[in-house]
């Protein structure tokens, strides 16, 4: 069953992703040694808000459905009941997959207006469509989007950076796989908009004090540029229709 | 493959059980204490004098209505309710080797948070790209009668989101060089299952989970194994083991981050419920970094993270310490 239902979908991918590389104006690649990254808005009919990121040759593609009735025993009295769910590429949700969705879904009660929306339900789902380095951070921005687009009242928008620390000691942000194996530490940070914090911290390797907070300053000044795209994406479909 | 049972191992157990040592943390920032005898409950309620105060009033039906209210009450004078200032961990104490059939065994108690951990060593094959690496496969567990938040059933997401964690720590520190754990390259090499299992769940199960494995690592005896060149088959030789070459010793210090400004060591279960977010540091004896984990929650900035992990440093030397002593401790066989 899922090969007949993967046959008809790397076609509409591609065209799609060629759509959003001709028309998206995006502003990073100059200053900031971000990939080039893009995104559509609405491209789903069914779920209340959908998104689909791409960073380099990273996408990922984010739902969210709700606030509709929570299931069973998910409700909760005074706020909205969020779940998370990530799906990779190939194969079944594992250990890893679990983490990253406890990790997402923490990040985005923590921006989330749950109160607005008491014994609501409230779901999100990440499907991956290409992994090519970065990924927990593709998967954040994609869920920023995803809440834009449904139009959710949040506190302040979050950004997800990757840098990655070279054995040669240089910093690169949003590595790709490539960069990612050679590299000795990758961290990644939200980074939320209000005052510039770091919302969640992720980090795979070892790495010294200075050459982590080395890594935060530069998540944050990288912020900026993604938070404008963010504000041009949103102003851009606004102004269409 | 069970570890031998026999009069060695015996004695090693009654050698072990009481070389179960207590360290009460240190407060921020002065040097901690440690205290060699066998007492489980060393923590008495409203050692700290404020605390004391501030339990006088309607302590009781404040804390059941309204728990952050009461809780920011001894917040704002620097204290905790159960008597811990703002950088005191619990007692913390740890009995090694006391599971026989494991290779290598640890119980952990921080005040009442209980995780045991068994390692167990299996030979295996390896992978054709890593032929001389051996494996290393640890797992959570969370059953239900540890906290009547779980359920019985397939883990759920808290005990996978810490299987992750601590398969990270391993991966990051570089605790245990794989490749030490190759017998012949690529023909056989160690599986290492290190099976966690928190039995009272009383807040900070990251911390306890990783101090855990750590000591049973340390506990570890692996037999001996040849290839016999005739047969090709391995001959195990139960009576004589040797102990992992354990690298470094990574400690894992966990936050509750409260009103988005406040920084408390070591929560327990009620404080985790009341918190904004959690922080988890994890360092090595190098002072570098293994991991920060930080799952979303109240934002912080650099300043504050460097805070903790200062904070995580001095307690990793603390935990060193203790597991040096404890592991001396066990007498020789």
């Amino acid at each position: 069953m899922r090969e007949r239902a993967a046959a008809p979908l790397p076609s509409r991918r591609d065209q799609w992703e060629a759509a959003v590389l001709r028309e998206a104006k995006m502003a990073a690649g100059s200053g900031c040694c971000l990939r080039p990254f893009s995104c559509e808005l609405g491209l789903l009919s069914r779920p209340d808000g959908s998104a689909a990121f791409l960073q380099g040759d990273t996408s990922v593609l984010a739902a969210l459905y709700g606030p509709a009735e929570a299931k069973g025993n998910r409700e909760l009295p005074e706020r909205v009941a969020l779940e998370v769910l990530l799906r990779p590429k190939v194969g079944l949700p594992g250990v890893g997959e679990r983490s990253r969705e406890q990790l997402l879904r923490r990040t985005l009660e923590a921006v989330l207006l749950g109160r607005l929306h008491p014994r609501c339900g409230l779901s999100l789902s990440l499907q991956v469509l290409r992994d090519g380095g970065s990924l927990l951070s593709c998967c954040l921005n994609a869920a920023c989007m995803g809440l834009l687009d449904a139009g959710l009242p949040l506190a302040s928008l979050f950004c997800g950076v990757a840098c990655a620390l070279l054995p040669d000691g240089s910093l690169v942000l949003d590595p790709s796989s490539q960069q990612e194996k050679e590299a000795r530490a990758v961290l990644t940070f939200a980074i939320d908009s209000a005052e510039k914090k770091v919302l969640m911290a992720s980090t795979k390797g070892s790495c010294s004090m200075e050459e982590m907070q080395q890594c935060i300053a530069a998540a944050q000044s990288a912020a900026d540029t993604i938070f404008q795209f963010y504000r041009d994406s949103i102003r851009r479909r606004y102004s269409k229709s | 493959m069970e570890a031998g049972h026999g009069p060695e191992s015996q004695a090693a157990v009654g050698g072990s059980l009481g070389a179960s040592l207590c360290a009460s943390g240190a407060s921020w920032p002065c040097a901690g204490h440690l205290v060699v005898g066998c007492t489980l409950r060393r923590l008495v309620p409203g050692r700290c004098g404020r605390a004391k105060a501030c339990l006088a009033g309607s302590g009781g039906e404040l804390r059941t209505v309204e728990p952050l209210e009461y809780y920011r009450r001894f917040l704002k004078e620097n204290c905790r309710p159960d008597g811990r200032e703002l950088g005191e961990f619990r007692t913390t104490t740890v009995n090694i080797g006391s599971i026989t059939t494991a290779d290598g065994s640890a119980l952990v108690k921080f005040g009442n948070t209980t995780v045991i951990c068994g390692v167990k060593a299996e030979l295996a094959t390896p992978t054709e790209d890593s032929a001389n690496k051996g494996y290393i496969v640890p797992n959570v567990e969370l059953p239900s009668l540890c906290s009547p938040r779980f359920r019985s059933g397939p883990p759920g997401e808290e005990a996978q989101a810490a299987s992750q964690f601590i398969a990270d720590v391993i991966e990051n520190s570089q605790i245990i060089e794989k490749e030490d754990l190759c017998i012949a390259n690529g023909k056989l090499v160690w599986v290492l299952y290190c099976d966690i299992i928190c039995m009272d769940y009383d807040g900070n199960l990251l911390d306890a989970s990783a101090f855990a494995l750590l000591a049973a690592l340390k506990n570890v005896q692996l037999p001996s194994v040849t290839i016999n060149e005739e047969t090709g088959l391995s001959e195990v030789n139960f009576k004589q083991k040797n102990p992992l070459m354990i690298r470094k010793h990574p400690v894992a210090t966990s936050f509750a981050i409260f009103d988005d400004t406040l920084l408390i060591v070591d929560p327990n279960a009620e404080e985790e419920d009341l918190a904004t977010g959690t922080v988890t540091v994890v360092t090595d004896e190098e002072d570098r970094l293994c991991s920060v984990h930080k799952p979303g929650g109240s934002p912080l900035t650099g300043a504050k993270l460097q805070d903790c992990i200062s904070r995580a440093i001095t307690r990793q030397r603390e935990v060193k310490k203790l597991i040096d002593k404890v592991i001396n401790s066990i007498k020789p066989k």
